[in-house]
């Protein structure tokens, strides 16, 4: 495992959105009690991003992927669980010694309409963060640095002195990749890089990031919620649902033998250019609250192949004999 | 028989602060009984406002400045206020993208569902109107309605709403549902739920439906004919399962093989370059020719008509011979 | 060049050029700050040059009236000196002071809202709560109390040299709560989205966030407040004034002019108290106009009055 970018070991991340002690505050059994309401987004994720490769997380809404890549990211501190960089954990690094980590590996947003100040000309947005990590840098090689940035990402460096709300947002978004480029980073989390924008322009952004991706090296953790733009660029796929880790596999291996039902149940909903309708898995039910987790996998409520050990004991992360990894007592015991 | 809704050279303009603008210009397009149309195109392509248009719904500045909506023989961009109100949300309903849009939500399912039977059929007493909620709430499969009548939006999931939505779109049994993205917020596995469930009730009760989308993948699943449109004009239209495989128009081209696909794992997309123009700075002639591969001198001058294409979609493009330009 | 461009393409600009009222108002108020500053070129006399007051001119009504002179247009006072030159010097004195205390309540409530609706937490509560009580007693109680132990400590002449600062603090500190909560409003916002991630993710400190990246877009609702701040502590500085807490009548505001002349009124001396009324009026009246314009430009729901 040394050789790995990026690991991620049992990382558990919950929100407390209980508010204020008044609001903590319940009456139940005869006395007052405080307490707290959590949200359990991520919940013991282990895996590992190689140099170079492209890791998707996929799952639906909710599901807790976001809140992954943010957590990786240092944006929310773990409530459990430990991220080692080449090796070196930095889940719990003050803000100054992650600095070094803060250029290696960055950070793609998903709104190109919000992740750029408004206020803030194109030439400050990407001025601050390289001059912030190379102070030493003279005025000419900051020039230098964005202009071929500018260029690399597809933009006319002339455009440089504009505001944001003068492009549209496959140019924005591309600004947003020039931003996170210019630290020089090995990594780049990009949270739904391309849902926000229209087909034709998220061709030329997957175009862009794939070219990045052979140019500089880069591995990414690519989180999305299309399945078939997952499909087309990544090399491992991990599936999530509310807030699990439930398949982890090669991509071809994932779209065409997916094993976990909920994977088989997601993959049969894709939407297939002149393939007919229906014949996809029906799941029963709803997506249950991370609030509320159930016990046992948390899948079982909906799951066709669900039985008592279901239901009761929570199933890890299983290698199978193919090399992929399935959170499924179905398919362990040959059930499924 | 005749059309259910013909659509004759539609124009919309918006008359806005920096001058007027042209929204779409020369939308026809007609829609049989029971019969799926879907409307593709990018945002700002001009589907979302032709559909409004159909049931006179343009927000302020926009306006319908020629063309007819024939439905049923009837002139709906000339119809008065009072008629377009007793057809639209009866003959013919919206579903829109975000379902919290048409729900109030302060009032429950029940009673803003009989509130929109009352409007158009004030003779039912309130048992009656109960009935038929609960019927067509049976209709899109949601489970124990008569809990659910008593229950605020709030408490239903995002797919759960948007099956309401269409219970409620139902309820006057229209012939026309105009569903705009109406999955897009969703899930793909609720996604294909409801693509199922509109699919099922046109099938059985005989409704038209124009799906309004940008996605082509679920616009090639449901709909038996599509009208590709680029900057405010239909560019191709044709029976879907023919557009999806041999698309005429360079630009339907470039749309579908712009999307990944399975077979082509992790090689460039084939990816159509620049963006499409806004309504203020349209190009001469054909509004998709500073992006085209084809481009020729006559693009830079003159507008396409629609005309048939080599294999009988209809495309505006000036590759295809001008003598085949009538319909 | 492009910034006077841009500016001229904004939608600012497009509304404000139709909009008659707000025209109206910015002239009027240009007009009314010029001879605020310019007061010692505009004004005929000086009212605080005891050489040129003359006792034997009190009282006199203004010239278009029965027994009125030109030499002075607007009348004199009762101590006889000229309503005009007191009135545009009086002016002078009320747009200093309330220029002056929404500075200082703006640095203090911009400062601490920010640094609350960051961070959250303890800092915020313990501001806000702050906030909640400041708000829930009048700051005319507050001033009133004040003043009078600072005249009773420093004696009534002492205090005329030091009012105009301590107008200042007193109004400035009653009322930064107001831009505490509008600029927490707006950080709180803004904090959500994926720029200030991004700024994060760039591992800038989070001073460097508040202050480089979230100031910035907040300075709408701060320029909207602002001018209904001005106006407000205009009227504030008028009010202790004339409840004779305020500025003294040797170097009077429009607040102490107004109360000044209160007592001859129904001696038919009218002008002394409704000229410096009127003209109060009509300075705070184009301010409000033009916060009415701006908060409709701007998102109207970042600040509701």
């Amino acid at each position: 495992m040394s050789e790995s970018l990026l690991s991620v070991r049992n990382l558990t991340r919950h929100f407390d959105i209980s508010g204020g002690l008044l609001d903590q505050i319940r009456f139940s059994g005869g006395r007052f009690h405080r307490q707290k309401t959590l949200v359990r987004a991520v919940n013991n994720i282990s895996f590992d991003i190689l140099p170079g490769e492209t890791f998707s997380v996929v799952g639906e809404s909710g599901c807790g992927k976001s809140t992954l890549g943010r957590t990786i990211m240092g944006l929310y501190a773990p409530n459990a669980g430990e991220i080692h960089y080449r090796g070196d954990r930095i889940d719990n690094l003050d803000p100054r010694s992650l600095l070094p980590y803060r250029r290696k590996m960055q950070m793609v947003f998903q709104d190109p309409y919000a992740s750029l100040n408004p206020r803030k000309t194109i030439r400050q947005t990407l001025e601050a963060p390289l001059r912030y990590h190379n102070p030493k840098l003279s005025n000419g090689e900051v020039q230098d640095r964005i202009e071929e940035v500018m260029l690399q990402v597809g933009s006319d460096p002339q455009w440089i002195s504009r505001l944001p709300h003068e492009f549209s947002g496959g140019q924005r978004q591309r600004i947003s990749i020039a931003r996170a480029l210019i630290v020089d980073p090995e990594f780049i989390v990009a949270d739904e890089p391309i849902s926000a924008l229209d087909v034709s322009i998220q061709a030329q952004i997957l175009n862009l990031m794939m070219d990045l991706q052979q140019q500089r090296g880069l591995a990414y953790l690519f989180v999305a919620h299309d399945l078939s733009v997952v499909e087309h660029i990544s090399d491992r796929v991990g599936v999530m649902y509310l807030g699990t880790m439930c398949e982890l596999a090669e991509t071809a291996a994932l779209f065409e033998n997916p094993r976990h039902p909920y994977t088989r149940a997601l993959m049969s909903a894709i939407p297939r250019l002149g393939g007919g309708p229906g014949g996809h898995v029906r799941l029963r039910g709803e997506v249950p609250t991370p609030i509320n987790l159930p016990s046992g996998c948390v899948f079982h409520g909906r799951c066709p192949h669900a039985n008592d050990r279901c239901r009761v004991e929570i199933p890890g992360l299983r290698r199978l004999d193919d090399g992929r990894q399935v959170a499924c007592h179905g398919v362990e015991e040959g059930r499924i | 028989m005749a059309k259910l809704l013909e659509v004759r050279d539609l124009v919309i303009r918006f008359g806005l602060r920096t001058g007027e603008v042209t929204a779409t210009s020369g939308v026809s397009f007609s829609l049989d009984r029971g019969e799926r149309l879907g409307l593709v195109g990018e945002s700002g392509a001009g589907k979302s406002v032709t559909g409004f248009s159909i049931i006179n719904l343009i927000s302020k500045p926009g306006y319908i400045a020629s063309g007819e909506v024939n439905f049923n023989g009837e002139n709906l961009a000339r119809v008065s206020p009072e008629r377009m109100r007793q057809i639209r949300g009866n003959r013919i309903s919206m579903i829109f993208q975000d379902p919290m849009m048409t729900l109030n939500p302060v009032l429950t399912i029940g009673t803003q569902m009989t509130e929109v039977l009352h409007r158009h059929r004030p003779e039912l007493s309130r048992e009656q109107a109960r009935d038929i909620a609960l019927d067509k709430l049976r209709k899109v499969h949601i489970p124990s309605p008569e809990k659910r009548l008593e229950q605020y939006p709030h408490e239903f999931s995002g797919g759960m709403r948007q099956r309401i939505i269409i219970a409620i779109a139902l309820l006057t049994d229209p012939e026309l549902i105009i569903a705009d993205e109406p999955t897009t917020a969703l899930d793909v596995t609720i996604q294909a739920e409801i693509m199922d469930l509109l699919m099922e009730l046109c099938e059985k009760d005989g409704m038209g439906l124009i799906l309004i989308t940008h996605d082509l993948a679920v616009v090639s699943q449901v709909t038996q004919n599509i009208a590709v449109m680029y900057a405010g004009r239909i560019v191709e239209k044709g029976p879907t399962s023919r557009v999806i495989a041999q698309p005429q128009h360079p630009y339907t081209r470039g749309l579908i093989a712009a999307l990944p696909q399975s077979s082509r794992h992790g090689e460039r997309l084939n990816q159509i370059p620049g963006m499409m123009p806004t309504l203020k700075d349209m190009p001469p002639g054909c509004a998709f020719n500073p992006r085209c591969p084809h481009v020729m001198e006559i693009c830079h001058r003159q507008i396409p008509a629609l005309r048939p294409g080599s294999n009988g979609n209809m495309a505006a493009c000036h590759l295809y011979p001008e003598e085949n330009a009538h319909e | 060049m492009s910034r006077l461009q841009t500016f001229r393409d904004s939608y600012l600009w497009y509304s404000f050029r139709r909009d008659k009222v707000a025209i109206a108002s910015l002239v009027v108020l240009v007009l009314l700050v010029l001879m605020a500053v310019f007061a010692p070129l505009i004004a005929p006399y000086n009212p605080y040059d005891p050489e040129m007051i003359d006792i034997m001119n009190s009282e006199i009504p203004p010239a278009w009236e029965d027994g009125g002179t030109t030499a002075f247009l607007l009348g004199t006072d009762s101590q006889g000196r000229d309503m005009l030159s007191t009135m545009i010097y009086g002016m002078r004195i009320s747009i200093l002071i309330g220029i002056g205390a929404v500075a200082l309540q703006a640095v203090l409530g911009v400062l601490i809202g920010l640094f609350a609706g960051y961070h959250g937490g303890r800092l915020d509560a313990f501001f806000m709560r702050a906030a909640d009580v400041q708000l829930s007693f009048s700051y005319l109680m507050v001033a009133i109390f004040l003043s009078a132990i600072l005249q009773a400590v420093v004696g009534v002449a002492r205090f005329g040299e030091i009012a105009i600062p301590f107008l200042i603090l007193v109004i400035g500190f009653s009322q930064w709560p107001q831009y505490a909560r509008t600029v927490r409003a707006s950080v709180l916002a803004e904090r959500r989205k994926e720029y200030v991630e991004a700024a994060r993710v760039a591992g800038f400190p989070s001073h460097r966030i508040i202050l480089g990246q979230i100031f910035p877009n907040t300075l709408s609702p701060i320029l909207v407040l602002s001018t209904i701040q001005v106006a407000n502590a205009v009227m504030s500085e008028a009010a202790l004034s004339f409840l004779g807490l305020g500025m003294p009548i040797d170097r009077p505001s429009l607040g102490s002019l107004i109360n000044s002349g209160f007592e001859f009124i129904f001696s038919g001396a009218w002008w002394i108290t409704v000229l410096p009324g009127v003209l109060l009026v009509i300075l705070v009246l184009s301010i409000n106009l033009l916060g009415d314009f701006l908060r409709d430009v701007f998102n109207p729901k970042l600040y509701k009055g």
